[in-house]
């Protein structure tokens, strides 16, 4: 799983190996380099022996090789962090990239059954992750490793036996690394688990603060969330202990290996196996020499958390796409002719939902479609602009089948106001014209007979003026004036409606009735009603209840009926009496 | 608001804070030992003196580690503590809240403050702690040691330590504004994706895809650009400093030796020196990243003092509420502004017990404010409200908002199990009573579940349709037994025959009712139905009555009703 997971994060890398070598060229180097300065400094030292002993020549020969291998080591330095950010920095973009790609291939039906939060938050934070986790990787893996192998050598090549000193007590630092690491990875697990709980408490509460003022539920929440924050605490200070000590553990390991340099060091330069400047660059290796390990356990926690995220986001990549098609037959004639024959669908294959539905829609004919939450006009909705797919039947516009056609062309053939206006961050224009490119006349045409063309130019910046995320500064009904007129402007054959329950005032209602009026004219329209007017003038009126069209016909028809539609009908306005 | 916090804990602090310098003190005197065991021990060929320096170094190891450890205790112990007290303090002061402060900061803004910007304090606390003392001691230090040392040498330590904090300070200032527009872009690129979730059907509708792709495609150009352009700044840092750090040794190496020749320097001294210069950068690297988090913490500082500084208007009163025959409600002159604009003007009416009051008007009318009034989750601005015969203000909050039912417009439960969400509204009520209240608010679905009312509700009740969570939320408030039941728009997601069964069981109960809705069906047979315009009362009566003279009355009803139902 974790190992198929890396070569695929690898294959994204792909496109940029030729960075990847050159920045381990560039990485070697820097080590290389880096680690010359204390041998360097160390016979420099050597030089400078006492007084009236100093060897002039030869200490400005060292000075000289120090100075040219801090300014290579540099530039390699310099290199490497470049070429590491540019194929992180890369990688996630075409991540992110392909993810989208795949947001806008993903059948809707994935997507209404996902919640977008989660599907936001892959593309955001897991991604974002990615990207951390491979900064780390590329910057500090290979050169931590490097680092360690280089010093031991150095270390080997000045003096054997006080390099085994430490090599010999290196593994203790790593004994006492893991050992906390173990521990803390518990705490740390805790304290995330409660700090989740707690989130989420205060998440629920002050997000239902309304709520539970009403209730006059105060106290007792605040006594929950007391007893919730003190078990963070005690957890935190455990976890925040064990968190920190990670760093003094390292630092003591490191300062004994240091302190036993210095014994063994000093007693060989008595004994003359080594020079004091030897035994310098020694200490300056002892200090430093814990530093990768600490680095290099940072960077595999970090990757652990990038291949956890870059699971997810495969998961995410691997999900099947709409089919592809290849048909692409189009109508000659587009007079509206809807016919939908046998069609079944269903979420789930043990609960049917939509099962053996015919309709017939004749051109420019109105189809009210009314019934209880739940029982099926969405879906319906869904199936005549395939967006979703029936598992049986067929729907046929003017005699074709629409899988014989290309989704976008049965999707151009509708125009569709849902109740929901869904409005972008862009102009009123933008947002007007998102169907189709037009002229600021057409625009303005559209908008005026959606009337809508009057609240806009009574805005500060008229058809120019922005609109915020979600459309926030205008009003729902304004919202789906506006919805309306980018459907004005389209002119399609056929239409889908939603009418939206309630929460427009009755002005604007009206007006987007008007304007439903107007589009509905010669246009065969599916509707979604909740209104008696739009019911009454319907050509047929479908009676959805759980999938099943239980009774169809006019509006005095099916009153005659006494079945369904009666109740519903006269639930709706005899109420009390 | 530091110090308020911190003061339980300041024992713990001071310790912290004392066990980190004496740290870092054994830290310092280490280059001074190993110089000593090179420049006698060495010189002298004196294998007691470095066995004797040796074993000191180990006890410095040892004891700077236990002082770590202390510190460290102490740290966590403080930080965590702190943390823990604002956040019941912040909790505290939003439960006071009143729904103005709750709209003033955002719900959204306030869990952020509660959860985040405490963190980002508490971290800030801990490294003050654990760093802020350590780094510019360790640098003084490293300092007052070179000058101890040799004072003409001091100097080059003198030029090298500011040069390398500017140095520093130049990268870090100039790249940290860009990291936060890096950000920023990155909420855009989170936004262009939220967008296209949401609208996923129209824009497949228009088969805007590959726009959308291309829209997609350059916010995240633009976020590498960005990317890279800070990483061509901040890659400098490190080489940068080090050239500076290695061109202070070289300087050490060439003055230094000339004193060496002169007699007045040793060559341990020498060592000693360098490794100085090299703790210097190492601090000063550490200090730099306190500075990061503390940039951070200001900004959460002063979010979360305006959290605890806001004083909630709604102060409470002390008579309970009493079993007083007389008007139940009435509103006498009552007026109310929000946020800078009239909401309502000038409001009179009265409701008796035991009436079913219908309260009809466009999106803004302002029907939702006025029910919103009555139990005192907003304060009128001018006029009073009267409750029972008493001012509204007489009553302890507790015990007004006992007596009313409420049924909010969004229809918001717990996670929990419905009986759970049920006892909200009656904290003992039996199995029985909150059957009948599933009941009469038409919720029988409930009872066809596996679990019945033990059935668990997720967070914010994903796992119910719209309908169900209204019903279930007109439960909450019929469990309670109301003398005054508020429902707030709150059938709208209900279909014809759901909504008119639920009308008849709330009618068939004795308690006084006010419906806010949109539809006229569902308060045409009310006994006095309000009727509001833009926060004015523009007519109060009966359906026949209205519909005879109230104009906005009647276009209501005709958009909605055929001619012959309405008359």
């Amino acid at each position: 799983m974790n190992r198929q997971t890396i070569g695929r994060l690898l294959s994204f890398c792909r496109p940029y190996m030729k960075y990847l070598y050159f920045a381990l060229i560039c990485s070697s180097g820097q080590i290389v380099f880096t680690l010359l300065i204390p041998v360097f400094i160390g016979q420099a030292v050597d030089h400078i022996i006492g007084k009236g002993l100093v060897e002039f020549d030869l200490l400005f020969q060292k000075m000289l090789w120090i100075l040219m291998s801090v300014i290579i080591a540099e530039i390699f330095d310099w290199l490497v962090v470049r070429l590491s950010n540019r194929m992180t920095y890369s990688i996630t973009k075409d991540l992110r990239d392909q993810l989208f790609q795949k947001y806008s291939t993903l059948p809707l039906r994935y997507i209404d059954q996902h919640a977008h939060g989660d599907l936001l938050s892959r593309m955001i934070n897991d991604i974002d992750l990615i990207g951390d986790g491979l900064l780390q990787g590329f910057t500090h893996l290979f050169n931590g490793i490097a680092t360690i192998i280089g010093t031991i050598c150095f270390m080997l090549y000045i003096q054997t036996t006080v390099a085994l000193i430490v090599i010999v007590l290196t593994p203790l630092s790593l004994v006492v690394a893991t050992i906390i690491a173990n521990k803390t990875y518990k705490f740390f697990q805790e304290q995330l688990a409660l700090r989740g709980e707690l989130g989420a408490y205060v998440e629920e509460m002050i997000g239902g603060v309304k709520v539970i003022k009403a209730f006059g539920y105060e106290q007792k929440n605040q006594e929950r969330f007391e007893e919730i924050n003190q078990r963070v605490y005690v957890s935190g200070v455990k976890s925040q202990f064990l968190g920190a000590l990670a760093n003094p553990s390292t630092r003591v390991v490191n300062n004994i290996v240091y302190a036993s340099v210095c014994i063994a060091g000093s007693l060989y330069v008595i004994a003359g196996h080594m020079t004091v400047g030897a035994l310098s660059s020694f200490l300056s290796y002892a200090n430093q020499y814990t530093k990768p390990f600490n680095e290099i356990s940072n960077v595999f926690t970090e990757l652990q958390t990038a291949l956890a995220c870059a699971t997810r986001v495969f998961h995410l990549l691997d999900t099947p796409s709409e089919p592809q098609q290849s048909k692409t037959q189009t109508l000659t004639h587009r007079e509206g002719h809807v016919q939908i024959q046998n069609l079944a669908f269903s979420y789930d294959p043990n609960e049917p939902l939509i099962e053996n539905l015919n309709v017939e829609a004749k051109p420019g004919q109105t189809i009210a479609i009314v019934g209880p939450t739940g029982c099926g006009k969405t879906t319906l909705i869904n199936l005549l602009m395939r967006f979703y797919e029936p598992q049986q039947g067929q729907i046929l516009i003017d005699g074709i089948n629409i899988q014989n056609m290309s989704r976008e062309y049965v999707r151009s053939l509708y125009g569709m106001v849902l109740q929901d206006s869904w409005l972008f961050q862009g102009t009123i224009k933008d947002n007007i014209a998102y169907g189709k490119e037009a002229s600021d006349e057409d625009i303005i045409e559209a908008a005026k007979k959606a009337h809508a063309h009057k609240f806009i130019v009574q805005l500060k910046d008229g058809y120019d003026t922005l609109i915020s995320e979600d459309g926030g500064n205008l009003s729902q009904g304004q919202r789906q004036l506006l919805c309306i007129a980018r459907i004005m402007l389209v002119k399609p054959p056929m239409l889908i409606l939603d009418e939206a329950t309630s929460s427009i005032d009755t002005r604007t209602e009206r007006q987007i009735q008007e304007a439903f009026d107007l589009m509905m004219e010669g246009r065969t329209t599916f509707i979604v009603a909740h209104r008696l007017s739009t019911i009454q003038k319907a050509d047929q009126i479908l009676v959805m209840n759980h999938g099943q069209i239980i009774e169809q016909g006019k509006h005095e028809e099916l009153l005659k009926q006494h079945g369904f539609y009666h109740h519903l009908y006269y639930s709706q306005f005899d109420t009390q009496k | 608001m530091w110090m308020k916090y911190l003061k339980p804990y300041r024992k713990q602090a001071i310790i912290g804070f004392l066990f980190k310098l004496i740290e870092a003190f054994f830290e310092l005197i280490v280059p001074i030992v190993v110089a000593d065991i090179i420049d006698y021990g060495i010189a002298a060929k004196d294998q007691q003196y470095i066995l004797h320096k040796g074993i000191l170094l180990f006890i410095l190891a040892i004891s700077g580690y236990s002082c770590a450890l202390v510190c460290q205790y102490f740290a966590s112990k403080t930080s965590q503590g702190f943390g823990t007290y604002l956040r019941n303090d912040m909790f505290k002061a939003i439960n006071a809240y009143d729904y103005e402060n709750i709209d003033e900061i955002g719900i959204p803004s306030l869990m952020t403050r509660i959860t985040n910007d405490t963190n980002q304090l508490q971290l800030a606390v801990a490294m003050t702690i654990r760093l802020a003392s350590r780094s510019p001691f360790l640098i003084i230090g490293s300092l007052i040691m070179a000058f101890r040392i040799n004072v003409s040498m001091s100097l080059i330590f003198i030029c090298a330590a500011p040069l390398l904090a500017l140095s520093i300070y130049l990268v870090m200032s100039r790249s940290l504004p860009l990291y936060l527009k890096i950000q920023k872009q990155l909420d855009h690129v989170s936004l262009i994706c939220r967008e296209n979730l949401a609208g996923i059907r129209v824009i497949r509708a228009f088969s805007k895809q590959n726009q959308e792709k291309e829209r997609f495609h350059q916010a995240t150009q633009k976020q590498k650009d960005m990317q890279m352009c800070v990483g061509k700044l901040s890659a400098l840092l490190n080489p940068g400093t080090s050239v500076i750090v290695n061109c202070a040794i070289l300087m050490i190496l060439y003055v230094g030796s000339l004193k060496v020749n002169s007699g007045t320097l040793l060559q341990g001294e020498v060592i000693a020196l360098i490794n100085y210069m090299n703790q210097i950068l190492l601090s000063m690297f550490a200090f730099a990243n306190v500075i990061v988090i503390y940039n951070k913490a200001t900004a959460c500082y002063k979010r979360v003092q305006e959290v605890l500084s806001i004083q909630p208007v709604i102060q409470d009163g002390f008579q309970e509420v009493d079993h007083h025959e007389g008007t139940l409600v009435t509103f006498d002159h009552v007026s109310f502004s929000y946020q800078g604009s009239h909401a309502l003007s000038d409001l009179s009416f009265s409701i008796e017990k035991g009436e079913t009051v219908g309260i009809i008007g466009g999106t803004g009318s302002g029907k939702s404010t006025l029910v919103n009034l009555i139990p005192r989750f907003y304060e009128a601005s001018q006029g009073q409200i009267y409750i029972k015969d008493r001012p509204i203000q007489n009553y302890s909050l507790q015990s007004l908002r006992q007596m009313i039912g409420f049924v909010p417009q969004q229809a918001l439960l717990f996670t929990g199990t419905i009986k759970d969400n049920i006892c909200f509204g009656k904290e003992d009520a039996s199995d029985e009573e909150v059957t009948e209240a599933l009941n009469l608010a038409q919720a029988s679905f409930v009872k066809e579940w596996k679990d019945g009312i033990y059935s668990h509700i997720t967070q914010g009740g994903h796992n119910l349709s719209g309908g169900q969570k209204q019903r279930l939320t007109i439960a909450r408030a019929l469990v309670r037994n109301p003398e005054l039941l508020i429902l707030d728009d709150s059938a709208s997601a209900l279909d014809f025959a759901t909504d008119a069964a639920l009308r008849k069981a709330i009618a068939s109960l004795p308690q006084t009712t006010i419906i806010v809705s949109q539809r006229v069906s569902a308060i045409m047979h009310a006994d006095k139905i309000l009727v509001l315009s833009h926060g004015e009362l523009v007519g109060i009566g009966k359906h026949d009555e209205l519909l005879k003279n109230c104009e906005i009355y009647q276009q209501i009803v005709h958009s909605q009703l055929s001619k012959e139902v309405a008359s």
